[in-house]
């Protein structure tokens, strides 16, 4: 608890910047490490494991975007540009902590090992979407690899973390939670709720925000005054560090100390990765529109992913070969699921009414029944909506004549 | 069998539930040491620890958000909104969060351990504040449950059951009648079931339908009419959602007339679900207009407190209106 014990005699305004956080940074922009600079202990292995599922989703969102403009999915959100930041940071973690994202962090899904497959039926909200084709694309949520359902409400799985970490801390099961927001989240009311709760009531759970210049158009000049977010934590008590989001080693330098930090002290810690979204803010929306190409083309060439490749290949853990292989590898997989995955039909109707509750009450199932009985008068004005027609199909409890 | 108060039903049923399941954790503004400005969590801190009954920040939607995290890792978190006043900071969290969290995700993860506790409605001239009966904006709300007792012996056997209901479920506690409503309630662990209402007397003239504190105008009012020979038939809904049509909807069958009370102001009130409800399903029973008799279109008063109520004097006209129409 603060003391409040520190007394002056002479009137003066403690500055914003005052408080001056400085940005861990590691790796060179030609991927050598900084003078003075202390690499993380890392393996080839681990090393590798991170390269690869940045590639993969760099190959992902590029095939998506594709794929959303030939009309193959409706929507789509990348990760382009903050690779390393998400990458980086849950590499530093267990598969036992809880992953509760915000939408943009799909490759800390694929590190815990999300496949093509299950990529592309969330995308294509098909029948063996997890999700049962309730939510738009890059909602994705996976209990078997313990991340959390995306929703699109902004900053709302903050508070939320920090309550999951006070029951794994009860349940003194040794593990804690990652909660990933933007700059932009930061704004929401839910940001100071979880982050005071997570403080005071010691929740072991890392907070990564994702500071990446713009919330949708909106630049950061325009979001916030302050040095960035980092102070805010530690206005609420929480130990926080600032890192270069483009440098692989620092973040994960970051992420293995936070979890250490976060299940020895049992309690919140906050990691600022400094990056920038190189992509749109999703299918929805165009850059140029609020952004110069100037900027972009800086940031495009510090892309992490470059980064990480130059380390890689100093090292002799990896070769260009390698890498052409790799991308082809990816390119196809990716493809190869697309085309597969698109031609699964969509998830049984019944799922409108179920899992509203555990059980569905009578008046759900009444207007269940109500729709069905519709139906079967219509069923060509249903089952031929075009946006259906080639992966409609009756439900088992449903009778189309 | 004990005679205590509301309030202190609403007590022992949360110390039943974390005595029996070490899953169950209470928090709140206020809740820890000092038991919450009601009481309502009296002694438990001292009973089962500070890390299961605890204070938090003065954050609704805080308190919301980190227990539907608490839920979704496995406890059973009995959250307390200070006033339903105050739960509209915690609304998202309410309706975009708790009440989706299953469905969303196709069932791979729920909050349904989530309970909300929250003290409603007037009565205690409070004002615009610490009046209000929000109970229809969480009805309008698919994946919540809403329960509302109106007896001591209620209140402890619907929030024992709400507690351990596998859905979200908000649980407003009619302030105004905390210490004035006694009964028996047993020391015992017992639930009541969700979603079925309570006939609390038997008539055959007219069928009157309310929830929480509304009650007791309602059991003044049939007195009231009792006395002109007619014969009311008072229904306790105790669930709002999912509510109880057949029991209602039997009732007007028998009985051909239907007044709906609540506290909360009429526009868009639950009574009008109740009443579009009925007459979809009794239309050809029904012998007079079905009646909303509620709180007014306006912010809650504070002088006029008594004036706006839907007291039993008001109910008592509607009565006589409907079976002489």
């Amino acid at each position: 608890m603060a003391k409040f014990d520190s007394t002056v005699g002479t009137l003066r305004f403690t500055e914003a910047t005052d408080l001056s956080i400085p940005t861990l940074s590691i790796l060179d922009s030609e991927g050598e490490l900084r003078k003075g600079a202390k690499s993380p202990v890392i393996d080839k292995d681990t090393a590798l494991k991170i390269y690869r599922d940045m590639t993969y989703i760099r190959a992902l969102d590029e095939r998506m975007i594709s794929a959303q403009r030939q009309g193959r999915l409706s929507f789509y959100m990348t990760c382009t540009g903050e690779e390393a930041a998400v990458v980086g940071s849950i590499a530093g973690f267990t598969d036992r902590d809880m992953i509760m994202a915000q939408y943009r962090e799909q490759a800390a899904l694929r590190y815990r090992g999300f496949t093509s497959e299950q990529f592309m039926n969330q995308l294509l909200s098909n029948d063996l979407d997890l999700g049962k084709g309730r939510q738009m694309p890059v909602h994705y949520g996976s209990r078997a690899l313990n991340y959390m359902t995306i929703s699109s409400t902004l900053a709302t799985q903050i508070p939320q973390a920090a309550g999951y970490a006070y029951g794994q801390k009860l349940s003194g099961n040794d593990a804690c939670t990652v909660c990933y927001f933007g700059d932009g989240a930061a704004s929401e009311g839910d940001f100071h709720a979880g982050l005071n709760m997570a403080a005071v009531l010691e929740c072991p759970v890392v907070f990564v925000v994702r500071n990446n210049g713009y919330a949708i158009s909106t630049p950061s000049s325009e979001q916030f005054a302050g040095d960035g977010i980092a102070p805010r934590g530690i206005g609420y008590g929480i130990k926080t560090i600032r890192v270069d989001g483009n440098d692989i080693l620092a973040v994960y330098a970051a992420g293995v100390a936070a979890r250490k930090l976060a299940i020895d002290s049992s309690g919140p810690v906050m990691i600022e990765t400094m990056s920038y979204r190189l992509g749109a803010h999703s299918t929805s929306d165009d850059p140029a529109s609020y952004r110069n190409a100037e900027e972009e083309k800086l940031w495009a060439e510090k892309d992490p992913i470059l980064r990480m490749r130059k380390w890689l290949l100093g090292k002799g853990w990896w070769s260009d070969q390698q890498d052409h292989q790799l991308i082809a590898h990816y390119k196809k997989e990716i493809l190869d699921a697309l085309k597969a995955q698109e031609k699964r039909p969509s998830p049984s109707l019944n799922g409108l009414i179920t899992d509203v509750y555990q059980t569905p009450p009578r008046h759900l199932q009444q207007q269940y029944v109500e729709l069905q009985q519709h139906i079967d008068k219509y069923p060509d004005h249903y089952l031929a909506n075009p946006a259906n027609s080639d992966r409609a199909h009756p439900s088992s409890s449903v009778q189309f004549t | 069998m004990a005679q205590i108060n509301l309030l202190q039903a609403v007590n022992s049923a949360i110390d039943t539930a974390m005595g029996a399941d070490e899953r169950v954790i209470c928090l709140g503004e206020d809740v820890g040491k000092f038991g919450g400005v009601f009481r309502a969590t009296s002694d438990l801190q001292d009973k089962y620890g500070e890390a299961r009954c605890f204070n938090t920040p003065i954050t609704e939607q805080g308190i919301v958000g980190f227990s539907i995290g608490l839920a979704a890792q496995g406890s059973v978190p009995v959250a307390e909104i200070q006033f339903a006043d105050y739960i509209f900071p915690a609304f998202d969290q309410i309706v975009n969060e708790a009440a989706k969290f299953r469905y969303r995700s196709g069932d791979q993860f729920n909050c349904g351990g989530l309970t909300i506790r929250a003290p409603y409605g007037g009565g205690i001239s409070g004002g615009l504040y610490h009046s209000q009966s929000p109970e229809a904006y969480f009805c309008h709300t698919p994946g919540l449950k809403v329960v509302i007792p109106s007896t001591a012996y209620q209140a402890k056997g619907l929030l024992l059951a709400a507690i351990r209901d596998p859905d979200p479920v908000i649980f407003f506690e009619p302030k105004a009648i905390y210490r004035a409503e006694v009964g028996e309630v047993p020391e015992t662990d017992y639930v009541l079931p969700l979603g079925v209402a309570e006939i609390m007397s038997e008539g055959c003239d007219i069928t009157l339908v309310g929830w929480g504190a509304q009650m007791h105008q309602l059991h003044r009012a049939a007195k009231m009419a009792a006395k002109d020979g007619i014969s009311c038939e008072v229904i306790d809904l105790r669930t709002l959602l999912p509510w109880d049509v057949d029991t209602v909807a039997q009732s007007v069958e028998k009985t051909g007339r239907l007044i709906i009370s609540h506290e909360a102001p009429r526009t868009g009130g639950f009574a009008g679900e109740v009443s579009a409800t009925i007459q979809e399903c009794c239309f050809l029973s029904l012998e007079a207009p079905i009646l909303r008799i509620t709180g007014m279109d306006t912010p809650f008063p504070l002088v006029f407190e008594k004036e706006y109520m839907p007291d039993y004097l008001k109910l008592y006209e509607a009565i006589k209106a409907s079976v002489n129409f």
